[in-house]
């Protein structure tokens, strides 16, 4: 039986945490994210799991990555800041295919910026931010319902795909309170074993190998070195350098549509509003508003790998309108994909969010 | 070290290892393997973590489930491993560089919370990877690419770094005192809580060969004739003779049981 509750954001996406098995919790106190430290301080405990706060965020993440390789589902939640110094060690749970899921509650930067406003300034860092070539996936929700489901969705995710998976949330939808039903239990994929024989980075046809969990015998070597599948380094080998990070891109990016996670309305519409997180809520009302069937609206509640094939679904739509709470960092990556059609970045800054008024305007103003 | 003992823990398909010609490194890893095998640790049972530097190479020779993790960073990583699986034995090495610049902070942290695990400092006093700049332990007036005119800052002291961070054992030796440096690692695996173990390596390649001991006899000598006991130490204090200043101590720092963090239950 589901439950239902009048709960926070950041609070929501811990109970998913829980329900999704989260054993592990390593973090560093940040606003706007602080609630899920702090909830995960009270129920790990009478959960059986670990937490831990750590000296700061890359202590954090590196705590996490080693707490998954002891086959624990680990998690940490953070802000810009913290978010940025967990960049080099994200680009290591990349690279050794290490499952775990990141929270970045975003807040106004650059720096310390608006730390008690809402953003979503690092769409692209999640992906782009560590160095080298990689591939993430990063989830965000629009409700506090989502709050919960998608941090469920995200350990189901990286447990499958082997690969740190984000859920960009912001300080609006973390600190807003509103109903949520939370269900019993919830679906677990659990991580994929080595097949007998395999060596343990072999990757099988899905283009993953099999987790080999610490202390269970498989004594694997891990390491951030360009490696083999022995996992043994060999830095200096071109072509193994080229397979494996192809490897690592390619098993996300080949399976986009699959893992496409999105609501297109009105598929008809010639002007379409693309959004993510808090903007699908005011683009909803404007929809409510305006019930002719004039505006469409494709809300993405995965982001990366990017889903392009779904504004195909629009096939009549001459122009593309993206609000976003930044200077147009998905706005950049939808260009990219249309060709003929315009794409129009409505860029916002200062921590507020769009009003549906300014958003019809645009509508009127484009038609 | 019995041959049984080499080919049991060692990962003989990784072998030739990178360590130079007459590095001490590979002493140290010895010394390790073979207190960790005097435990009578299983190999699946057994991680060793390392971070980045020549030091931290170690663990990808060794037969158990390893963590070749980024620079400075491996007791954060450790952390995690030892939190959420208590039952596994963590053996950690690492380099002056690693622990003391870059890691300095997670260094200090993992000794105050006292977590259970055996962390091995090879000290080369240098970055011997990257060629030989200087580090917080390259002692003033030696000459590093980064400090050509003779290392001016003041050295960091790891093993009192430990102590007075809250680690409940820590003890200096160098690849001179084998059969010290053995019954130390042995001594930090059975303690409790975090046990540092700082051990003087010789570094002809990036160290020696720009401080007048490019031979490695020259630069292990260095290291016997300048090791000073404890108690010696704290016996001429006593008697207030003074220290030359290019001594440097080795010993038993501590041994305690403080509480401890990721002890099996």
């Amino acid at each position: 039986m589901t439950k239902l509750e009048f709960m926070q954001g950041n609070v929501a996406c811990c109970e998913g945490a829980l329900a999704a098995g989260c054993n592990f919790f390593g973090g560093y106190p940040i606003t706007p994210s602080t609630e899920i430290a702090e909830r995960m301080a009270l129920k790990m405990p009478k959960t059986g799991g670990v937490f831990i706060q750590m000296e700061d965020e890359i202590a954090s993440i590196g705590a996490v990555i080693g707490a998954s390789w002891t086959g624990a589902r680990a998690m940490t939640a953070t802000s810009g800041p913290g978010f940025s110094l967990m960049m080099e060690n994200l680009g290591y749970a990349v690279m050794t295919e290490t499952p775990c899921v990141v929270v970045n509650i975003q807040r106004g930067g650059p720096s310390t910026g608006q730390p008690t406003m809402s953003a979503q300034g690092d769409m692209l860092q999640c992906r782009f931010g560590s160095h080298g070539d990689i591939s993430t996936i990063a989830l965000v929700p629009s409700t506090v319902q989502e709050m919960f489901d998608l941090t469920v969705k995200a350990f189901n995710l990286a447990d499958r795909f082997r690969v740190p998976t984000f859920l960009m949330s912001d300080e609006t939808i973390g600190h807003m309170r509103e109903k949520i039903s939370i269900p019993d239990s919830v679906e677990i994929i659990p991580r994929k074993e080595p097949k007998p024989g395999m060596l343990t980075y072999e990757a099988e046809e899905d283009m993953i190998p099999g987790f080999p969990t610490f202390g269970k015998g498989y004594r694997a070597h891990v390491t951030g070195l360009t490696h083999n599948e022995r996992g043994y380094p060999d830095a200096t080998n071109p072509e193994l350098h080229e397979a494996l990070v192809r490897r690592l891109v390619d098993k996300i990016e080949s399976r986009r549509h699959e893992i496409a996670d999105y609501d297109a309305v009105n598929p008809d519409a010639e002007t379409v509003f693309i959004t993510y997180g808090p903007s699908t809520r005011t683009v909803r009302q404007v929809l409510h508003d305006h019930p002719d069937e004039i505006i469409g609206h494709l809300n993405l509640r995965i982001v990366w790998p990017f889903p392009e094939d779904t504004l195909k679904l629009f096939t009549n739509a001459k122009t593309f309108i993206v609000p976003e709470l930044n200077l147009g960092q998905m706005a950049r990556e939808i260009q990219r994909h249309v060709t003929g059609q315009q794409v129009i970045s409505m860029g916002r800054l200062g921590g507020t969010i769009h009003s549906p008024d300014e958003l019809y305007a645009k509508v009127q103003e484009v038609a | 070290m019995s041959t049984e003992t080499y080919e049991k823990w060692y990962r003989q398909d990784r072998l030739p290892h990178i360590y130079c010609t007459g590095c001490g490194n590979g002493t140290v890893m010895n010394c390790t393997i073979k207190a960790v095998d005097a435990m009578g640790w299983e190999i699946d049972d057994t991680i060793f973590i390392s971070g980045i530097g020549c030091s931290s190479r170690a663990p990808g020779y060794i037969t158990t489930d390893s963590l070749h993790t980024t620079h400075g960073r491996a007791l954060a990583f450790a952390t995690g491993v030892k939190m959420a699986n208590p039952d596994l034995h963590v053996v950690v090495f690492t380099g002056d560089g690693d622990l003391s610049a870059i890691g300095g902070n997670h260094f200090i942290h993992a000794c105050r919370r006292n977590i259970d695990m055996t962390v091995i400092c090879m000290n080369n006093m240098i970055y011997g990877m990257t060629g030989g700049q200087g580090s917080p332990c390259t002692p003033v007036g030696k000459i590093s690419t980064t400090t050509p005119y003779g290392a001016t800052e003041p050295v960091f002291d790891l093993a009192e770094l430990a102590v007075a961070a809250g680690a409940n054992y820590a003890a200096r030796w160098t690849s001179y005192h084998v059969a010290e440096l053995i019954k130390a690692i042995g001594a930090g695996l059975e303690t409790p809580g975090l046990s540092f173990i700082e051990a003087m390596v010789q570094c002809p390649t990036a160290y020696g060969r720009r401080n007048k001991l490019r031979q490695v006899g020259e630069q292990v000598e260095y290291m016997r004739s300048h090791a000073m006991l404890l108690a010696k130490k704290a016996r001429l204090e006593e008697q207030g003779k003074e220290i030359p200043e290019d001594m440097f101590t080795v010993g038993e720092f501590v041994r305690r049981y403080r509480p401890a963090m990721g002890v099996p239950k």
